[in-house]
């Protein structure tokens, strides 16, 4: 037999049928149920590796901004320089400015290399100074006239290193980058890896960055999260004192009153709307109304806390509602029964049993505010604010930064040292919605009732 | 008197008719104070609101109106000679006020602030002394209008702490002198509680109605300045700032459209595939466990997002395909925000299909299980089909929060405004140029700011439109089933 007829024989012969012998279709069918199984997976394993690598990315790069590296020096305050009349008058010592305090701390590091025996080939005085952070002489100088009969003395102070020194310890700077970089020089490397060995330059944790200001341009290293810190909390707290009131009486009113008619229905529309209005657009309205028609400062917290919580509105009132209708209605009749008005009925009855669903859906709306971004944009949370706002109430119209504005100010500037700073504050904006959420969650564990 | 004072004041005023209420009604009852139609406390709390809420209101209003009456007042001062050249009467307005408040920051008294005002450069050096940085040199007409500015607010300022008060305590004697035994208190101050929260429920209208208000005036403004015509049909974006600028709006809508499709790409099959397998294959501990997680990804912030474009995805796009494809040099693209932005829109897609696929009766997939169909077969065949207009709702809120999204696409998408095919090369969108045409900036006087709030209105009118659609759709839809 040859082998077309052995081909055709199979062809033409009854394909086998057995329940244990899965024809060609049942197999198709079945790979083609496989197939989607991993397409399945693969979507979720998508989800779940983008997450991880955005934590990860996250975690990476901002974890190092929390320890910075500091100098541990031995200055001594000279009196011919810092007072020249010796009279520990605070008025005359002010004239002394930073520069003046800049030779000194230089000198008391020069004295420190020398000490400690470091030399280094090629190394300029230029290339000493340069060690420390222009942070340092500040805050010497605030620390000598808070207490002006420090000077003539020689005290131990912790200082910043400059910003491309700590970028050497934390592995952003190299020796071949240095080379190319006209703000470091391997020298400066060279002297660093010596002064760590004698335990002048030391990372250690970094508190300045969570309390402290923002800083310039030029010193990364100084930059801290204080006023936006401070700024955000000004802002929920305005949230928070306006949205949860406005959002559960308009829930109230909305679920337990309102009659079904032309101008209830445009209130919901309008509440649908504004849930999915662009956050942006807020950040015009908050422009053009608040700003340019009312008259509000700019980059205030009363302005950002206005315009947060116009956007969270819609989040605590779409929330309560929910709560509200998941109280029983034979509460409300109950309370009926015995006399009560429906006010009272609501008031007395409904809106405590529904507190905890209320609370919950209001941090996550307060979750969701605190890390919005583009309307604080519009305006003005750019500024750049050194001064600590007032507590309030005056505080809230005086000029402050806000978390999330930070990060972005930071992405814009040039220095790489700034990613890291960013990406560090961005570890702090997380952990302060996870506060929020956790807390959300135990509210919803604590004190959910099912009827 | 400071507004806290003034607020302090009126809340003391409001407690004293509480306890005035009381005590009334409590005397009205001759001791028996079942005689009177409502609880004690309902006489308090009626004193109180009518004495605490048109106070506030009045003090609410008088501090939004008075700014601009003042203004309006003070305005006629300065004329076309004192407005210094690109300058605008707004900003001589502002100086206006930022003088007068430097002058507050002085403490000075009436001889020595009249003094000031006769001599500009003087006041000028005494106002930069006290860290108020002034554009330029202080014109004596712009001085006097400061000074006028503040005369009138003082003047309204104790007008208003007179007015506010004497409204507090007319609403307490008022209400106070109603209280009898029959007077029906917990109707009154229920149904006042009831106004109270019909206007709390307006609120959102009236944030629509502002949303709207500002969009349009202003955006009617910059049609003046600029036509129309080449803003919705020019092909060249290119603002100048000297004047002579491109305003089209072309390039950016088509960034704005790139980057979604690309974020939809990634979003709507991910998303969809992942609401899929949870719903009909995984376990409940799988379900109970991934869920939650993939949720996290929503409640990220987008500027979390935005830095992990910047920092991590850009560069890597950029060194492993652009570069050696020879396609682009930059880390910002089209690609790069709009992947960032598919994973921010993974879980938003998800839910909403979850709920959409769990929508679908039980007694369809029973049906097809009993013709013999796999479970992807009945996927594919019979809840696809079902769940296809709420899917394709999700899938419209979704276009619409790509098209609105800002901060991944400002960090991530680039700045220059081009129509090109490639997907590595730098784009940009509506929202990022609303951002650059308005950061910082107040005085809305050339097109190239307002051209933002031209942008704003187009922006608000497609997620507008794509949501309306998206809810009639969805809404059709749940018809069918319920």
């Amino acid at each position: 037999m040859t082998a077309t007829a052995q081909t055709a024989a199979a062809q033409t012969a009854p394909p086998r049928r057995s329940l244990t012998v899965l024809d060609a279709r049942t197999r198709r069918r079945n790979a083609a149920e496989a197939r989607f199984r991993l397409f399945g997976l693969m979507a979720i394993a998508v989800g779940i590796a983008a997450l991880f690598i955005l934590l990860a990315s996250v975690l990476a790069n901002g974890a190092g901004s929390f320890r910075q590296t500091f100098l541990f020096l031995d200055v001594h305050l000279d009196e011919k320089v810092l007072d020249k009349s010796g009279t520990r008058d605070p008025e005359v010592m002010n004239k002394v400015t930073t520069i003046g305090y800049g030779k000194i701390v230089d000198a008391a590091l020069k004295d420190a290399i020398a000490k400690n025996g470091i030399a280094i080939e090629g190394l300029t005085d230029k290339d000493v100074s340069d060690m420390i952070s222009k942070e340092a002489a500040a805050l010497v100088r605030d620390r000598v006239l808070a207490d002006p009969t420090l000077v003539g003395q020689t005290i131990a102070v912790k200082v910043l290193a400059n910003g491309r020194i700590d970028g050497y310890l934390k592995g952003r700077v190299t020796m071949d980058s240095a080379e190319r970089d006209s703000n470091v020089s391997p020298n400066q490397l060279r002297l660093a890896d010596a002064m760590i060995e004698k335990g002048l330059l030391v990372k250690s944790f970094n508190w300045g960055f969570i309390t402290g200001p923002d800083a310039s341009e030029l010193r990364p290293e100084a930059a801290g999260l204080g006023i936006a810190i401070l700024g955000s909390a000004y802002m929920m707290l305005v949230v928070l004192v306006l949205s949860l009131p406005i959002g559960v009486a308009a829930s109230i009113y909305l679920e337990e009153f309102a009659p079904k008619n032309r101008f209830t229905d445009l209130i919901e529309v309008n509440i649908a709307n504004l849930a999915a209005v662009p956050s942006i657009v807020f950040g015009i309205l908050g422009l053009a109304i608040f700003i340019n028609f009312a008259g509000l400062p700019q980059s205030a917290p009363i302005v950002g806390g206005l315009v947060l919580t116009l956007m969270t509105l819609p989040t605590i009132i779409i929330a309560t509602r929910a709560a509200l209708k998941a109280v029983p209605p034979s509460i409300r009749d109950a309370a009926l029964g015995v006399g009560a008005s429906k006010m009272q009925a609501v008031l007395h009855h409904v809106l405590p049993l529904a507190m905890p669903g209320i609370l919950t859906g209001t941090i996550i709306g307060l979750a969701q505010a605190l890390g919005e971004t583009a309307p604080l944009l519009l305006i003005g949370m750019v500024a750049f604010v050194r001064d600590y706002p007032a507590a309030p109430p005056e505080g809230f119209f005086d000029p402050a930064a806000a978390l999330p504005v930070q990060v972005y100010n930071w992405t814009q500037r040039a220095d790489p040292a700034f990613v890291e700073r960013a990406s560090g504050a961005i570890i702090v904006l997380l952990v302060f919605l996870m506060v929020m959420n956790a807390v959300a969650i135990l509210l919803r564990r604590r004190f959910e009732r099912r009827w | 008197m400071t507004v806290s004072l003034l607020l302090v004041v009126v809340c003391a005023i409001a407690a004293a008719g509480y306890l005035l209420g009381r005590s009334r009604a409590r005397a009205a009852s001759g001791g028996d104070t079942r005689k009177l139609h409502s609880l004690i406390g309902y006489h308090g709390q009626s004193v109180l609101l009518f004495s605490a809420v048109p106070a506030l209101i009045l003090m609410g209003a008088w501090l939004i109106l008075q700014p601009m009456l003042i203004e309006g007042r003070v305005a006629g001062q300065i004329t076309a000679a004192d407005i210094p050249e690109g300058g605008s009467p707004a900003l001589v307005m502002s100086d206006v006020r930022r003088i007068a408040e430097g002058l507050d920051l002085l403490g000075l008294d009436a001889g020595e602030m009249a003094a000031l005002g006769a001599d500009p450069a003087q006041a000028g050096a005494r106002l930069a002394q006290a860290g108020i940085a002034l554009g330029s040199e202080i014109r004596p007409n712009v001085l006097a209008a400061a000074l006028d500015y503040r005369r009138i607010a003082d003047g309204a300022g104790l007008a208003m702490t007179v007015a506010v008060i004497a409204a507090a305590l007319a609403g307490l004697a008022l209400s106070l002198r109603r209280i009898t035994a029959d007077y029906r208190a917990r109707n009154v101050s229920e149904r006042f509680v009831l106004v109270l929260f019909i206007a709390s429920s307006l609120v959102a209208v009236l944030t629509t109605f502002g949303i709207v208000a500002s969009l349009v005036v202003e955006s009617v403004h910059f049609f003046r300045l600029y036509p129309a015509r080449d803003f919705f049909f020019s092909l060249t974006w290119n603002p100048q700032f000297r004047g002579g600028s491109d305003l089209g709006i072309w390039p950016l809508l088509w960034g704005t459209m790139y980057v979604s499709l690309v974020a939809l790409l990634l979003a709507v099959p991910v998303g969809l595939m992942s609401a899929i397998y949870l719903s009909e294959y995984a376990s409940g501990r799988m379900r109970a466990m991934v869920k939650p997680a993939i949720e996290i990804l929503a409640g990220i912030p987008t500027i979390v997002y935005g830095l992990f474009a910047l920092v991590t995805v850009g560069p890597f796009l950029r060194d492993w395909f652009a570069q050696p494809m020879g396609l682009g040099s930059g880390s910002s693209s089209v690609m790069t925000a709009g992947l960032v932005m598919g994973i921010m829109l993974i879980p938003f897609v998800s839910s909403l299909s979850d709920d959409i696929i769990n929508a679908v009766p039980q007694s369809l997939r029973d049906g097809s299980f009993g013709l013999g169909a796999t479970r992807s077969e009945t996927v594919r065949q019979v809840i696809l089909p079902a769940a296809l207009p709420g899917i394709v709702g999700a899938i419209l809120l979704a276009a619409s929060r790509a098209i609105g999204e800002t901060m991944i696409v400002v960090m991530g998408a680039g700045a220059a405004a081009k129509l090109d095919l490639n997907p590595f090369e730098a784009m940009t969108t509506i929202t990022v140029k609303i951002v650059s045409q308005l950061t910082g900036d107040t005085e809305f006087a050339s097109p190239e700011t307002l051209v933002a709030f031209a942008l704003g209105m187009c922006l608000f009118v497609f997620t507008l439109g794509l949501n309306v659609i998206a809810l009639y759709v969805v809404r059709k839809y749940r018809e069918q089933y319920e």
